[in-house]
């Protein structure tokens, strides 16, 4: 289970060697708009001597690649896939074909370099108007797309609205990208909180997030990655219900009931079945004895 | 009795400095220090030479001193910590004799020894009376504690106080008292206030520095020490400062109320004390504003002498009261020797301060450093200089795992029992080295231009000219 994102700009060396000890559950190593035009090849270079050199703590590795019809996409996808990261995060998506388009190449490329096919995953990058619009069709349209992030700066400016920390702007897009990721049976994502010095604005914005559906969060910050990890944790209170839920259905089972209450309340499928979410996010290494 | 003299020369004679005395200064003042220059121009206006200083600790601001080395005003230095073009000039080996490096528990000790004579103790007073009563909480020049200026007050031949805020008498509450003290001067000014404490205390963004206090901070909660009655002290640095952002929810948490906080004292702990994590602070040192605020309001926030803070010959000191104490290092080595005098080029870039002290005298004593600064290791087989002898540390905080001392068996055990990373010295070594390679060591070779003298007085390494 990936909660928290953390972007790496691919060309900061110093960045890069420490990405793996912030307790991030994923890593995006950003090719694109952390990077000036006239570096392009030069982060190409350093993010794939790093990931040849570095094992990143076995983190899930997530490459953000540059947008579809830029000169970079090409060398992007030639230099990145065959080594084998865990996802390509295309950008600027806008609909279904540019996935395809995508895909078919990661699939060119992972056949000429002796990789199992289908072995990179995209996780596609949500920042304009038409792929909100298009968010059911871009999470469905390959079985590589594994989950959606919402890129909100982008997006507010597609939309002309005015970028605010509450947030309202980008209210609809949250709750159709966490719809079209649960339709499509993938993850969603949410975009990162920018202002890197506001911990309690970061830690409500992140359980907004939460409440809204969403398994993640990006973080721009590695100072944000502690709050989103315990934004998408679950609470205590909430692992003790599960377990006591548990407990009542194996009660009822060892009763032979048909019908199981607890506290008062009838517990059925999607309670179970949430109980059952709950404790396996639990089992996450580091959930105890973590600081607030 | 009026011991205001007319002028600073009038008081320098009528102490009767000669050629080959030494005189003594504390450095609450910082790099805003402002009278040492003062005193020291004076003094070789006078035409006296051979002096020896002992200064609690040298700046960037004291620079001027060069010029009286090369003036045959000063030809020898004790201290505890020398930054600055000074410490560039020392390693370049423009003092004849070697500087005698002491911590800061240390320099009482050896005043009360008799190792470290003064014949005349200088000591710059934000507020003082007509009759030598003196204050660090009031004037221009506020400076909060004036804990290491207690041990001049003590043990020199002659005490001059220098003030730019001169109160009726009796000034009270008096950190130093008018028994001890033979000369009051009035000076336009004896620091400038922005290089005195540094404003507030900013936590450090570094998220590496951040992740490495964090595990500090677990450190510390899984140390067995983390209960009621806890003692802590923390360098006012990086990594060393921020365990105390960590530690605070951890109090919480396990509802702990600590003790004492020790040492230099920052806003950070100041806040810790308003909030009732801690019964009381005991201040050798503010560091910033915040801390001044506190020391002159708070009376649960105690000045105390630098001799009840470490020294080793006081009949107890706070350090050995410690619980935990979190350092810093410029280089550590495999059996856990400490560096905190010279870099990476064998330049002096400090010196122990209270760093010994408090490893000496705390129950746990932890290093927290990067893995490497710039693209150097900061563990290596053997540290240029042994400021901190490794069998007082207890274990080293890195951002990719603790090294526990195999001294220390039972807190490597319960460090892992708790599933913290915890690995061999040598192996957290070799990461390191995996991302930069092993660096060909520089070892300076020239003559002997400090010592470093631990705290019982012994010379346990020295340090030698770059050239």
């Amino acid at each position: 289970m990936i909660r928290s994102l953390l972007f790496v700009p691919g060309n900061s060396p110093a960045m890069l060697q420490n990405a793996d000890i912030h307790r991030a559950d994923a890593l995006i190593l950003d090719l694109e708009d952390a990077v000036a035009a006239k570096e392009k090849d030069s982060a190409r270079a350093l993010v794939k001597r790093a990931i040849m050199a570095l094992r990143f703590g076995g983190l899930p590795l997530i490459i953000r690649v540059n947008p579809p019809g830029s000169p970079y996409l090409e060398d992007d996808l030639s230099a990145m896939v065959p080594l084998a990261p865990n996802y390509v995060m295309p950008t600027k998506v806008a609909g279904a074909e540019d996935i395809r388009k995508i895909s078919a190449r990661i699939a060119e490329i992972e056949a000429a370099h002796g990789m199992k096919a289908g072995s990179v995953g995209l996780v596609p990058l949500i920042e304009s108007a038409l792929g909100v619009e298009n968010a059911f069709l871009i999470a469905s349209s390959d079985s590589r797309v594994q989950g959606m992030l919402l890129g909100a700066e982008d997006l507010a400016f597609d939309l002309g609205a005015p970028r605010s920390k509450a947030g309202q702007e980008i209210l609809y897009a949250r709750g159709r990208i966490v719809v079209a990721a649960r339709a499509a049976g993938i993850s969603a994502y949410d975009t990162p909180f920018t202002d890197v010095n506001d911990a309690a604005g970061l830690e409500a914005d992140a359980l907004f997030a939460r409440s809204l559906g969403f398994d993640g969060k990006a973080a721009i910050s590695p100072r944000h990655v502690e709050a989103i990890n315990q934004a998408f944790s679950p609470t205590e209170a909430e692992i003790r219900y599960a377990r006591e839920v548990m407990a009542a259905i194996q009660k009822g089972e060892e009763a032979g009931l048909g019908v199981v209450s607890l506290h008062g309340k009838m517990v059925d499928k999607p309670i179970v079945e949430r109980a059952q979410r709950v404790l396996a996010a639990a089992l996450q290494p580091g959930l105890e004895g973590e600081d607030e | 009795m009026n011991k205001l003299a007319g002028t600073l020369r009038e008081a320098i004679i009528a102490c009767g400095l000669s050629d080959g005395m030494t005189v003594s200064f504390h450095h609450h003042l910082r790099d805003g220090d402002q009278a040492l220059n003062q005193v020291m121009a004076e003094i070789a206006g006078l035409g006296i030479k051979g002096l020896r200083l002992e200064a609690s600790s040298l700046f960037a601001a004291h620079a001027p001193l060069i010029e009286h080395i090369n003036h045959g005003v000063v030809t020898s230095i004790g201290t505890g910590y020398m930054a600055g073009p000074l410490a560039r000039a020392v390693s370049e080996g423009f003092l004849a004799e070697p500087v005698r490096f002491r911590t800061h528990g240390g320099r009482p000790a050896a005043m009360a020894r008799g190792t470290a004579r003064v014949d005349v103790a200088f000591i710059a007073a934000p507020a003082a009376d007509p009759c030598g009563n003196l204050s660090g909480i009031k004037g221009p020049a506020a400076c909060g504690s004036l804990g290491y200026a207690m041990t001049d007050a003590r043990y020199a031949g002659k005490v001059v106080a220098l003030t730019d805020h001169l109160l009726p008498y009796p000034l009270f509450p008096a950190s130093i008292s008018e028994e001890q003290v033979d000369f009051v001067v009035r000076l336009p000014s004896i620091g400038d206030p922005q290089g005195i404490v540094s404003g507030t205390t900013r936590m450090t963004r570094d998220p590496v520095a951040l992740a490495i206090a964090r595990l500090a901070a677990q450190a510390i909660e899984h140390s067995a020490l983390l209960k009621d009655g806890f003692s802590f002290q923390t360098g006012a640095g990086g990594a060393s400062l921020a365990v105390t952002q960590f530690l605070k929810p951890i109090m919480r948490r396990l509802n702990v109320k600590g003790s004492f906080g020790l040492g230099g004292i920052t806003g950070y702990l100041v806040e810790m004390l308003a909030e009732g994590y801690f019964d009381t602070l005991l201040d050798v040192q503010c560091f910033d504003l915040k801390a001044v605020e506190s020391i002159r309001d708070n009376p649960r926030h105690q000045e105390i002498s630098a001799a009840r803070y470490a020294s080793p010959l006081a009949k107890s000191a706070a350090v050995d009261a410690l619980d935990a104490v979190v350092l810093g290092a410029l280089e550590i080595d495999t059996d856990f020797n400490v560096n905190v005098h010279v870099d990476s080029n064998g330049v002096i870039a400090g010196g122990s301060g209270g760093h010994a002290d408090a490893a000496a005298g705390a129950k746990l004593a932890l290093v927290a450093a990067p893995l490497f600064r710039a693209r150097l290791p900061i563990i290596v087989d053997k540290v240029r200089c042994v400021s901190t002898p490794g069998d007082t540390v207890d274990a080293l905080i890195t951002q990719r795992g603790i090294a526990v001392n195999p001294r220390r068996p039972e807190l490597e055990d319960r460090l892992k029992r708790a599933g913290l990373p915890v690995f061999p010295i040598g192996k957290i070594k070799e990461i390191a080295e995996g991302y930069t390679g092993i660096p060909t060591p520089i070892e300076p070779k020239g003559k002997v231009v400090g010592e470093v003298e631990y705290r019982d007085g012994r010379v346990i390494d020295v340090i030698r000219a770059i050239r």
